[in-house]
């Protein structure tokens, strides 16, 4: 069974999403996702969606509760690098995704989530240091 | 309609002369069109309409026999209708027509009063259904010269433009409607892809109102930049727009908005770690160190 593959990163995961999304394929990386933070005590996830060239309102749903879903175990999400053509889509859905942050490209990404897990608390800081 | 055809292939010298008479006194439009042009046009069509009389009759101006003349008729009325003609101009000048058609008819055909109506009617609703094409084909070329002008504006209307590494102006002239924010926001999108920029400047001091459609147009283009991570700033909203913002109650709280370009700029620059000082009269001589940029 195809599988969105999650990299780890020290206390962060990486995301890329080079497949077209179906409504299966994103309710298991929802629930990858959630599973791989409680099991590694991740700080951050970093959802590249550069590839990803269509959306409809499941997956755009389902992105807005992956972040969702990762504040709540503690850890902050952002998602890169996502096509004119797919944010146009989003808001035509009206979906603004509201909560999730946004980066252009995965450097400045990881810049944003790097501030963000600092912003979030210290508790893990022992643990970023060392990775 | 034998008998149209006949007469009117019999008498095309005539009926070439009289038509040109008719049109000169009617005021053709000499300031548009020159009487050498004018004639030579009425000579072509006159014999284009002979040859569709001959080969395929009056009847029916859509049978292949015509297509000479419809053709012809069509360029005459496109072309008219970029020189600047209206629309009267053109329907007479084919109109302009019946009379010379007329006057043949009447010659040939005075002994016999019930022929002469038959063939008279035949004439009438071939020369009608000609005109008709000429303004149909008229009325096509100025819609297509509005569509292009329409496509033309819109695309002149909506640059996006560099002003700092990572910082994009977007300075929108007139009123945003649907089909011009979908341009607006596919050219800022690509435009902060292919630039990596991380601010956008929507400036609207250029346009002249602000309603809800507009409002929401422009908070679809700014929540589009923000889902690919870029930040809008709007600028140049005018104190008018400020109120009419307000009294509208639309909500531009979640977005920076401020009165002029330049502060916008100044907030962008300020958000990406910039600043700008002014440099030290020794140094101001130095063009290179005026262009230099600061790098951080």
């Amino acid at each position: 069974m195809e599988r969105i593959p999650i990299l780890r990163i020290g206390s962060l995961l990486l995301i890329t999403i080079q497949l077209d999304m179906h409504d299966k394929l994103a309710l298991q990386l929802q629930d990858d996702v959630t599973h791989r933070i409680s099991d590694y005590g991740s700080t951050g996830v970093l959802i590249d969606i550069s590839s990803l060239e269509i959306v409809d309102s499941f997956i755009g749903r389902t992105l807005a509760n992956i972040a969702a879903m990762s504040r709540v175990l503690g850890a902050e999400t952002v998602v890169v690098g996502m096509q004119p053509a797919v944010a146009i889509t989003l808001v035509e859905l009206g979906m603004s995704l509201p909560g999730v942050r946004t980066a252009l490209t995965v450097e400045a990404g990881m810049d944003l989530l790097l501030t963000a897990v600092n912003e979030a608390g210290n508790e893990s800081e022992d643990e970023r240091s060392q990775a | 309609m034998t008998d149209l055809v006949e007469i009117v292939s019999s008498n095309v010298d005539s009926i070439r002369k009289q038509w040109i008479a008719a049109m000169s006194d009617s005021a053709q439009r000499a300031d548009l069109i020159s009487k050498s042009e004018m004639q030579e046009q009425c000579g072509a069509i006159l014999e284009a309409i002979v040859e569709g009389l001959k080969t395929s009759g009056s009847a029916n101006v859509s049978s292949p026999g015509w297509d000479g003349a419809r053709e012809l008729l069509r360029e005459v009325s496109a072309s008219r209708a970029r020189q600047g003609f209206s629309p009267v101009d053109v329907a007479t000048f084919v109109l302009s027509l019946k009379q010379a058609i007329f006057s043949v008819i009447r010659t040939a055909q005075s002994k016999n009063q019930d022929q002469l109506f038959e063939t008279v009617w035949a004439a009438t609703e071939l020369v009608d259904r000609l005109a008709l094409i000429t303004t149909e084909s008229f009325m096509s070329a100025r819609e297509e010269l509005i569509t292009r002008q329409q496509q033309e504006l819109l695309e002149l209307s909506t640059p996006v433009v560099k002003l700092w590494d990572g910082i994009l102006a977007l300075p929108i002239i007139g009123t945003l409607d649907s089909s011009r924010t979908q341009v607006v926001m596919e050219n800022l999108l690509e435009m902060v892809v292919s630039t990596n920029s991380k601010f956008a400047i929507i400036d609207i001091t250029g346009v002249p109102t602000v309603d809800t459609l507009v409002a929401q147009h422009l908070l679809k283009t700014i929540t589009a930049a923000r889902l690919m991570g870029a930040e809008c700033i709007i600028s140049g909203v005018r104190p008018q727009i400020a109120q009419t913002i307000v009294h509208l109650g639309i909500n531009l709280e979640d977005v920076l908005t401020k009165a002029k370009l330049s502060d916008a700029f100044a907030l962008a620059l300020q958000r990406s770690g910039r600043t700008v000082v002014r440099v030290g009269p020794e140094r101001a001589g130095s063009l290179n160190s005026l262009l230099a940029r600061r790098e951080d």
